[in-house]
């Protein structure tokens, strides 16, 4: 585990609601806040990730699974080591579900991102997008997989057969509106 | 004032240091950071472009005013999922 990465799951969020004692009744199945948006080095459980969103009102849940692949750019791939800022990832996991809420009201979300090292076929990273109907559901979780990508402060290095490179994609601006716009046109088409 | 600053994945690497302490001058902001980073470790020279800042962790602007006891990072363009 390198030492940037967070020994346990993240579980406290300022303002958060925990899943008790708020007086707050919530939904029967629903995980709470602190459950939903997280950042672990531990293995990631779909079925687990997936129940934190359904609720009896909801007719759909889709997930989206992430995998390390064992090619990339021409490259036989050994293995790959996350890097987050964990509390920030986890405060950006946050604002992309509110933003993919403002679209998709009903839409219930959960965003489970994984760090250390992974190997071959692991997942990296689950989205959990629950709704009444399917449309609502898929197009919620494409959103916030394409928002995660953009502006979630998690970087990959990635070991391959002879070397080693950090992967660098986009440069990280939750304002860039254009940046949004593409995620919902991925999401919408 | 003093800040923390933090630094990931090639940054971290070309410093050789994911936290470090700075002392800045008052009215500094998350540029004037940078740049007494830079100014530390020459070898981040030419990074800022592709580069983003968080203050306290939340996004922040390159001109975002610095206080005493602050946490500013710097993060390379961003590769998750």
């Amino acid at each position: 585990m390198d030492r940037w990465s967070i020994s346990g799951g993240y579980n406290f969020r300022k303002g958060s609601r925990g899943s008790g004692g708020s007086g707050v009744p919530e939904v029967q199945v629903q995980g709470s806040v602190s459950e939903r948006y997280v950042v672990t080095p531990d293995a990631l459980d779909v079925a687990r990730i997936s129940a934190l969103v359904g609720s009896d009102d909801c007719g759909a849940v889709a997930t989206f699974v992430g995998l390390v692949r064992d090619a990339n750019a021409g490259r036989r791939v050994l293995w790959l080591d996350y890097e987050a800022y964990a509390p920030m990832a986890v405060s950006t996991f946050q604002r992309i579900a509110a933003e993919a809420s403002g679209r998709w009201p009903a839409a219930r979300l959960a965003i489970h991102h994984r760090v250390g090292r992974l190997e071959i076929g692991e997942a990296s990273v689950v989205i959990a997008a629950a709704s009444a109907h399917r449309a609502e559901a898929f197009a919620a979780c494409r959103f916030v997989i394409e928002r995660v990508k953009q502006i979630a402060p998690v970087w990959k290095h990635e070991h391959f057969e002879g070397g080693d490179v950090w992967i660098e994609g986009s440069t990280a601006d939750p304002d860039d509106q254009a940046a949004r716009d593409a995620a919902f046109a991925r999401a919408c088409s | 004032m003093l800040v923390t600053i933090r630094l990931f994945a090639r940054l971290r690497e070309l410093v050789g240091a994911g936290e470090l302490r700075q002392e800045l001058p008052a009215a500094a902001d998350a540029r004037t950071a940078w740049d007494a980073l830079v100014a530390a470790y020459p070898a981040l020279s030419g990074y800022e472009r592709g580069t983003s800042c968080a203050v306290n962790e939340e996004y922040a602007r390159w001109t975002t005013k610095l206080n005493d006891g602050d946490e500013v990072a710097f993060l390379p363009p961003v590769s998750g999922g």
